[in-house]
């Protein structure tokens, strides 16, 4: 499995899926002009993940922003990620959020209610 | 002779504007199509006008995130019919700030037939309170699917859980199949 590493930008995050290290992180922002084509890789690379490894993972969100339209792309994200914990694999979300963004933590607790995923609120100074 | 007036009178035209622009506290206006590029533009040079005023950052990431979503509405949803040409994702953009709010106003044109539905959308979020909103916003991410413009169908309810306010909203018919629609969302500074 190929390593999928993402520069952030203004408007598309930083992205980690290290098979090898065991990384696996969204950050930064996420306003990308196509959302689809953007996440539809990270998904289907989570899918072939998936059918190879059976380790634990946690998986890291730490977002400053994200428009309605990602935001529909991130539950996909985590839907996936409840499915291969349903399938065995144990999973932590790790729902970053600055200590100063009740929004972002807001986020945080109605993806934890959507998904059934152990999911953990880490806040942080930016 | 005739040309010399002409031009007199554009100026005074500016004059005008300018004049009305400040008298109505708008720091921003925009007629056109709306890129993604556009929404960048505007977005990044607000944020860095609020950071340089050391605007509170809660305001700050509200108005950023009212605009992104305005932005997107009109760039994914204007649907120009016979005006402008049938040319689709234009529209007007403002923003409007004073000591106590920022106002963030789009325009743009809608197909007649679709109003109703609009108008229903608008009405059911305007009409409900935090708790509501939230509960509307978890049934839609879950339910919903991304539309063929990949719109989630969450712009309006975001704006209004975010913003705490109703989202005000007017239209304009322009002719039989085309109406302009004009929606400003309101953000509190905090003093």
């Amino acid at each position: 499995m190929e390593t999928i590493k993402i520069q952030g930008t203004d408007d598309t995050p930083g992205v980690i899926l290290d098979p090898i290290d065991k990384l696996f992180q969204i950050s930064g922002r996420s306003l990308p002009e196509d959302v689809t084509a953007f996440y539809d890789p990270l998904l289907e690379w989570l899918d072939d993940y998936a059918e190879e490894n059976k380790d634990k993972i946690e998986f890291e969100f730490k977002l400053t922003y994200f428009n309605t339209a990602s935001s529909k792309l991130l539950l996909d994200v985590l839907l996936k990620l409840e499915e291969m914990h349903e399938d065995g694999t144990e999973i932590l979300i790790k729902w970053f959020f600055p200590d100063d963004d009740e929004d972002m933590e807001e986020a945080g607790e109605e993806y934890a209610d959507i998904v059934e995923v152990p999911f953990e609120q880490i806040s942080y100074t930016l | 002779m005739e040309n010399n007036n002409q031009a007199s009178l554009f100026l005074d035209y500016v004059y005008e504007i300018y004049n009305t622009m400040r008298s109505k506290e708008i720091s921003l206006v925009y007629e056109g199509e709306i890129t993604h590029e556009i929404t960048k533009a505007f977005t990044s040079l607000t944020e860095s006008n609020m950071g340089k005023e050391q605007e509170n950052s809660s305001v700050q990431r509200k108005v950023f995130h009212v605009m992104v979503e305005c932005l997107q509405n009109i760039s994914k949803h204007s649907e120009a019919g016979d005006m402008y040409q049938s040319k689709d994702g234009r529209g007007i953009f403002m923003i409007h700030k004073n000591d106590n709010k920022y106002s963030i106003t789009t325009g743009n044109a809608i197909l007649n037939e679709n109003i109703a539905s609009l108008k229903a959308m608008l009405d059911n979020i305007n009409s409900k309170n935090k708790e509501e909103l939230k509960a509307l916003y978890k049934k839609q991410i879950k339910e919903g699917r991304l539309s063929e413009k990949k719109g989630a169908g969450l712009g309006f309810i975001d704006i209004a859980r975010k913003t705490g306010n109703k989202l005000e909203y007017n239209f304009r018919e322009v002719d039989e199949t085309t109406s302009f629609f004009i929606l400003t969302s309101t953000v509190l500074r905090i003093n």
